[in-house]
């Protein structure tokens, strides 16, 4: 089984983030493996263990040719990459992103699956996966708690407000999976090394035949201003007269929490 | 997943790139294969494991400890064995040791960097692997190829754990007075009976088998500490086929109750307690133990210097945390009727600066010395070699005294900052205390430390190498004098060099050797400002052209300017002689 695992690499979050003058996000210093990509490559390991055989495909894109993100993708196990990088993918929004992904999953072979995570922790979209199903004309399984592959078909676990769903669809398909849906390998120091020699195919947007449909050139979206999220409102007091727990409970009522 | 430790990467990156020349280290033959790159995804990989795996267990390791049962086995604190599992799956005990076994044959410098890292998540935890990595450096530089290709695949990978038995209950700091016995037998292994104490990991659940290193004396071998030799006796004896066969008579009949690191079972163990004697085999030449200890006593004291680095920095990030979070007082920034935070006050900033300098100092220190015993064991020039040995043979008692007084120093401190919490168990700062006391006192403590240094060291090639290497502290100072910022800083470092040599000159000049080791200990603090004060110093020129420059400079500036001068003050108990310290 072939299983492709779209990751993103992003600028650490541990790190204070900044933006350019274009609104957009600074990409400047080494970036790291999203993290709530690392429980699809977890995912698509696993899977293609229970398969019986078979190998992981990342892909990715990003301006510059920057792999450190990939290379802890590699580390636990996934056998190669796919990276679409051109300085031309800078200001990319969520539509081009799809076309220059979906480009990659042709570019890897015959795959039987692809594994997104719900969004990426830097852009917080969460459209590129329906659109990615969409281009390449299969089925889109989207927020997947659970994953089962058998002859040919994948069930999922759909996460909903109230539980879940269970969506079944035939191969080959794309699935989003939630963070927490399998823990995560540590790379090892082993994999970390053989991480070294896998190839990573680096193609530009010309080689996907995309040549001005991504970036800013090919955006149908522009960011006409960023503004702080609103700073968090002081806290409400509540004064235990004996009926404290009333006016806790009511609160939560409004929240609709309880 | 946000932790309690995060790894220091930033400062290490630096230290690796710019002061203990890793590029250097990683053109030398041996080591192509540990490009930065690499280096960086494992340091990256190894520290994140470390801190979401291995620091989670600190406290409970503390609060519980490991117990030692009725049936003389030891186990360890919940958690800690599937956290070992972890540890052996990933690997990390591999990365440094030599490719022929199984191991990554990274540099030894990237080794110690590991364990910085794994000694702040956890430093109880660490001392399995710590001690295990001591047993496979002396077994690969000793031991026979069938007595390697036996032991060391499992125990590269940490599936097997390894401990050294030096000390007996008359036999601590004098090993001359070792009175295990070995009994040579027919088939040319040996019976050992005798009882080691300060056995750490010598009896524990986590591994199917240990290996333990045992000094012990044959029944012909002379006194003193050229009789005694190095034996391996494996938990359980080894079948011919690489299986663990029968049970080996080697019994942990109890573990001690410490002051601090708690986890880590301090074993007392019997050698034949069942009436027959521990079956062992001879490792190097008879009556070559204490040599065959001594390959591995410059590393492992390194990896004791790591201890007092790593506990300071893990008590420096939990002081910082609570500085910026706990408001108490009134500082000139407050505005009216609201209270400081604890990081606004002069005073707690002095603290915190006291803590973070002498961090940097002692990472620099130690990690020079780890980067001189890779370019003394692999440059390809003999001259390259001999200095670089000579300079880790000087530097190794400086970060082994200096570093874990220190790591105590700034332990401390960390329960300074906390106030009155700092007391109080709950809070943590005090296991940090406690567990850092240890570093002081094992591997040699301090003070045969400072012994070694004025005795062993000090006249190596007639006092030339202290004196050559205080010329190289001179040259730097000249070329750090000239960026304007660090001017002030190169003064300081001036005077204390001067007050370096005449404590150097008056020792070397001493003929009672009584006089040299009553000024050994405040020589050796004194040394190791000096050394560890150029270090910041160079830190900040080269910085000064990089992004980190204002980092570095504010701690290179705060280390030479308020804590090197300290250094002149040491002169008169240097110089004081033994006469000053007659009387009972």
């Amino acid at each position: 089984m072939h299983v492709v695992v779209c990751v993103k690499q992003i600028p650490d979050p541990a790190v204070p983030g900044a933006l350019n003058a274009d609104h957009t996000l600074k990409r400047e210093g080494k970036p790291i493996l999203d993290e709530s990509d690392s429980y699809g490559v977890e995912m698509a390991l696993q899977l293609v263990d229970a398969a019986g055989g078979g190998e992981v495909t990342l892909i990715s894109m990003a301006a510059n040719e920057e792999t450190a993100g990939l290379r802890t993708a590699l580390a636990m196990g996934a056998a190669k990459a796919v990276l679409v990088s051109d300085p031309a993918c800078a200001g990319s929004d969520a539509l081009g992103t799809a076309k220059a992904l979906a480009k990659a999953v042709e570019r890897a072979g015959s795959v039987d699956l692809v594994l997104t995570a719900t969004e990426s922790s830097d852009g917080y979209t969460g459209t590129v996966p329906a659109q990615m199903a969409e281009l390449l004309g299969w089925p889109a399984l989207t927020f997947a708690k659970k994953v089962d592959i058998a002859d040919g078909t994948v069930t999922i676990q759909r996460q909903t407000e109230a539980g879940y769903d269970t969506v079944q669809a035939s191969l080959p398909a794309l699935v989003s999976v939630t963070a927490g849906v399998v823990e995560p390998r540590y790379p090892s120091f082993k994999g970390i090394m053989a991480a070294k020699n896998k190839p990573v195919d680096i193609c530009t947007a010309a080689d996907l035949g995309l040549d001005g449909q991504l970036g800013w050139a090919g955006a149908r979206q522009t960011i006409t201003n960023v503004e702080n999220a609103p700073a968090r409102q002081a806290g409400e007091k509540f004064e235990d007269d004996g009926t404290g727990f009333e006016k806790v409970v009511s609160f939560l009522e409004n929240l609709k929490v309880i | 997943m946000s932790t309690d430790y995060t790894p220091p990467l930033a400062d290490i990156s630096f230290v690796l790139d710019h002061i203990c020349g890793l590029n250097e280290i990683n053109k030398f033959a041996v080591f192509t294969h540990a490009d930065r790159e690499v280096v960086t995804d494992l340091l990256s990989e190894a520290g994140r494991f470390f801190a979401q795996t291995v620091a989670p267990l600190n406290v409970i390791g503390d609060q519980i400890g490991s117990v030692h049962n009725a049936d003389n086995t030891v186990s360890t604190p919940a958690g800690f064995k599937a956290a070992y599992q972890a540890y052996v799956e990933a690997g990390w005990g591999a990365v440094a040791a030599a490719p022929e076994y199984g191991g990554g044959g990274f540099p030894f410098v990237v080794g110690a960097v590991l364990e910085e890292l794994i000694s702040s998540a956890n430093l109880s935890f660490s001392m399995c692997p710590l001690l295990t990595q001591g047993a496979i450096r002396l077994l690969e530089h000793h031991a026979s190829d069938a007595l390697k290709a036996m032991y060391l695949p499992k125990m590269i990978t940490g599936e097997w754990s390894g401990t050294m038995n030096l000390t007996e209950p008359d036999a601590g700091s004098d090993l001359a007075a070792v009175r295990t016995k070995a009994e040579p037998q027919s088939d040319g292994s040996y019976l050992i009976t005798g009882t080691k104490i300060f056995i750490s990991f010598g009896e524990h659940d986590m591994t199917d088998q240990i290996v333990h290193l045992v000094l012990a004396r044959t029944p012909d071998a002379p006194g003193g500490t050229k009789g005694i030799s190095c034996f391996v006796v494996p938990k359980y004896l080894m079948n011919e086929d690489g299986t663990l066969g029968e049970r080996n008579d080697v019994t942990c009949v109890s573990i001690e109750h410490k002051m601090g690191i708690k986890a880590s079972p301090t074993c007392v163990l019997s050698f034949g307690e069942n009436g027959r004697g521990a079956v062992g085999e001879l490792v190097g030449e008879l009556n070559g133990g204490i040599i065959a200890m001594f390959t591995m006593m410059n590393h492992a004291r390194i990896g004791v210097a790591i201890e007092g680095l790593a506990l300071g920095e893990r008590a420096y990030q939990q002081a910082y945390s609570f500085a910026h979070e706990r408001k108490q007082g009134r500082a000139s920034s407050t505005a009216r009727g609201e209270s400081a935070l604890l990081i606004e006050h002069p005073d707690v900033r002095r603290m915190l600066l006291t803590m973070e300098s002498q961090i940097e100092a002692m990472r620099r220190l130690i990690y020079v010395t780890a980067g001189a015993i890779d370019h003394s064991e692999h440059a390809t020039e003999a001259a390259d070699r001999e200095g670089n040995e000579e300079i880790a043979a000087l530097f190794t008692p400086l970060a082994k005294g200096w570093s874990t007084d220190t790591g105590f120093e700034i332990a401390s401190i960390g329960v300074q900052i906390h106030g009155g919490m700092g007391f109080i168990e709950e809070t943590g700062a005090a296991q940090h205390l406690r567990d850092s006391r240890i570093a002081m006192i094992y591997e040699g403590t301090n003070g045969i430390q400072a012994m070694d240094l004025v005795g062993r060291k000090l006249g190596l090639r007639g006092g030339d190498v202290v004196r050559e290497h205080l010329g190289r502290i001179q040259s730097s100072i000249a070329e750090c004098r000239v960026v304007p910022e660090l001017s002030a800083s190169a003064a300081a470092m001036e005077s204390a060099l001067e007050a370096a040599r005449e404590a150097t000159e008056w020792l070397l000049a001493q003929t009672n050797n009584d006089d040299v080791l009553a000024g050994a200990t405040p020589y050796l603090r004194l040394m190791a400002l000096v050394t560890a004060g150029e270090l910041m110093l160079r830190s900040a020129r080269i910085a000064s052209n990089l992004e980190c420059g204002p980092a570095q400079l504010r701690t290179a500036r705060f280390f030479c300017e308020q804590l090197v001068p300290g250094a002149t003050a040491l002169v008169p108990a240097v110089t004081a002689g033994v006469d000053s310290l007659a009387g009972r």
